[in-house]
């Protein structure tokens, strides 16, 4: 171990995108820099601390109205009259100020997977976000990282922010996934691996031949985690997958930068994608990792397909193929929440509406909703649910005493269908 | 600056959902999140914190979402500094932000109980454990973090620079 790049080494792919923002030529983990902004993001949460506090600071307008997002999202279509009167606060900032991007009900969805899908991130972008999961864009090959509601008030203001340089871990990904195994099992097999702090404060990069193998849906879902292992980011090598992903959802113009091969990593792993089975993780940490033969007869409530981790088109479709001709179990109530209304659509047009339907499941419009326990779909004191969701801390989706396992989605739908967890094989 | 109070103990991981859970956070209003801090771990720490209390902890402390909630919910509740092994890094941030004092210390987060009177002094960096009669040493904050707690926080800060 040791603590970062020594003089005249190589930096890593974060290092050189948060070198590139602070206009220097180098920068070093420990360092503490101011770095300028490509996206300032807030939902419907964060963004009204953060508007108070801006306010707090006197000034009439913001650094670009065209970089910063405001995404009300986790309590929407609002579900009480506080929560109407947040998101009324946010939307009429929102229009005094000239912010471009305040996406309403009926344009929104869930942040992380409305950025991207929007192309608001490219490659080589720095962003923050009042909002810990804002580490999904990382996917892109972009630094992202969650901050609080002052940090995105100052950055609103100035268009900067501090950051203290993170070292980094290194994580090689070689093989080939198994059937029904996902991004979302890496990632719990991964955290499961490091625990809950393993790289607190660091970067997670994320590089290997193994990448080839993995979508963008399964980078997005992985990324999107990296804060449960304590990360400041998750970042993917860019490559003909992500250049893809870009040019049909963006046209910003984009930088791809890639780790220098004398880059010091204070830990690097090689992970085998080929040995990963289908993982779940028990309440209430995400990383209480057992594979799916490891589970034991755990019977289930209900179940969501959705959120910023998994609630993209792939997700939909596993989903689908796993519900399809099947039956949702009686004593189960199986909720699925597409993540924008783009992939509702889709998901509609591609007649996955009907097979879920079907099945007897319930679609919801999109919202964060039930995965951080606000509304559509809160749990019963004892009640389990197994969510396709991050966290499953204590009381995340209900009362304190109700349980959250977190899986991926074909270990979801499958669950759905047994009433217990279980994989898609033993249907 | 100093501050002077008996301490409150949690274990590892505590998470912002336990610290104010979600279904709270349709307000931001600082004395409606204190009436509800710490609820879903600790349902008698609303009732038993007094002004000036000192908050202890194992590794990770506030890991979990970027509600800024979370340490304003702290604050409020009347806790005057919180002593963690290590600080999950959105909550470290968003603690000296609002100007709620935290410090990271392994030795003196291991070592201090519930109950246990403190007296802290960010000047000199001194925790001194006035039951048990020991003291541990901090280490200062860097300069520009030492800048934002002067400035009472970042918006402070910030409204110097302009
Ligand atoms: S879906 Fe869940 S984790 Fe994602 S932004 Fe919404 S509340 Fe947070």
């Amino acid at each position: 171990m040791n603590n970062g790049n020594a003089a005249g080494k190589g930096m890593t792919m974060t290092q050189k995108i948060l070198a590139d923002h602070a206009g220097l030529d180098r920068v070093e983990a420990g360092q503490l820099i101011k770095a300028k902004l490509d996206m300032v993001l807030g939902n419907d949460i964060t963004a009204p601390v953060a508007v108070k506090e801006f306010r707090k600071i006197g000034l009439d307008r913001v650094f670009d109205k065209g970089k910063i997002a405001i995404v009300p999202d986790h309590f929407t279509p609002n579900k009480d009259i506080k929560s109407a009167e947040q998101v009324k606060y946010i939307r009429e900032f929102a229009r005094e100020m000239g912010i471009v991007n305040f996406f309403e009900v009926g344009q929104m969805g869930v942040e992380h997977a409305l950025l991207p899908e929007k192309g608001l991130v490219v490659p080589g972008d720095l962003v923050i976000g009042a909002d810990s999961h804002t580490c999904t864009y990382g996917a892109l090959g972009a630094f992202s990282t969650g901050i609080g509601s002052t940090d995105m008030a100052a950055g609103m203001a100035t268009g900067e922010a501090w950051f203290k340089v993170p070292e980094a871990m290194r994580f090689v990904l070689t093989g080939k996934p198994g059937k029904w195994v996902s991004g979302k099992d890496v990632i719990l097999h991964i955290i499961g691996m490091i625990g809950v702090d393993g790289a607190l404060y660091k970067s997670m990069e994320f590089t290997g031949d193994g990448l080839a193998e993995m979508s963008m849906d399964d980078r997005f879902s992985m990324a999107n985690m990296a804060i449960e292992a304590g990360a400041k980011n998750g970042i993917f090598d860019v490559d003909e997958k992500t250049l893809a992903y870009v040019r049909e959802h963006s046209t910003k113009p984009y930088k791809v930068y890639k780790a220098d091969p004398d880059a010091v990593y204070s830990r690097e792993y090689t992970i085998d994608l080929g040995t990963v089975k289908p993982t779940i993780a028990f309440p209430p940490l995400p990383d209480r990792a057992r594979t799916i033969d490891k589970v034991g007869e755990v019977k289930i409530d209900q179940v969501v397909i959705g959120s910023c981790t998994n609630g993209r088109i792939e997700d939909m479709r596993v989903a689908a193929t796993v519900l399809k001709g099947r039956k949702v179990h009686p004593d189960v109530r199986c909720i699925i929440i597409p993540a924008t209304q783009k992939i509702w659509r889709q998901s509609m047009n591609e007649g996955l509406f009907e097979i879920f339907i079907e099945a007897g499941a319930a679609v919801s419009t999109p919202t964060c909703g039930p995965c951080l326990g606000g509304h559509m779909g809160i749990l019963a004191k004892g009640e389990r649910a197994v969510a396709t969701t991050n966290r499953n801390f204590v009381g995340r989706m209900g009362h304190p005493e109700s349980e959250v396992y977190l899986a991926s989605p074909a270990i979801a739908a499958a669950s759905a269908v047994a009433g217990r967890i279980a994989s898609p094989e033993e249907l | 600056m100093k501050v002077k109070g008996n301490v409150i103990k949690y274990g590892d991981n505590v998470d912002t959902d336990v610290i104010i859970p979600a279904r709270y956070l349709n307000t931001s209003e600082p004395s409606e999140l204190a009436a509800h801090c710490m609820e879903d771990l600790d349902a008698s720490f609303v009732k038993r914190v007094k002004k000036g209390d000192i908050m202890a902890a194992g590794r990770n402390f506030g890991c979990g979402s970027s509600r800024e909630h979370a340490p304003i919910a702290i604050k409020a509740s009347g806790i005057s500094c919180i002593i963690a092994e290590t600080f999950a890094r959105i909550f470290y941030r968003n603690a000296i932000n609002i100007g709620l004092p935290i410090i990271e210390c392994p030795d003196a987060a291991k070592d201090i109980q519930e109950g246990n009177e403190l007296e802290i002094d960010f000047d000199t960096g001194i925790i001194r454990n006035l039951t048990k009669n020991t003291s541990y040493k901090v280490e200062a904050f860097p300069e520009f973090m030492q800048k934002i707690i002067a400035a009472d926080g970042l918006i402070g800060y910030i409204r110097q620079g302009l």
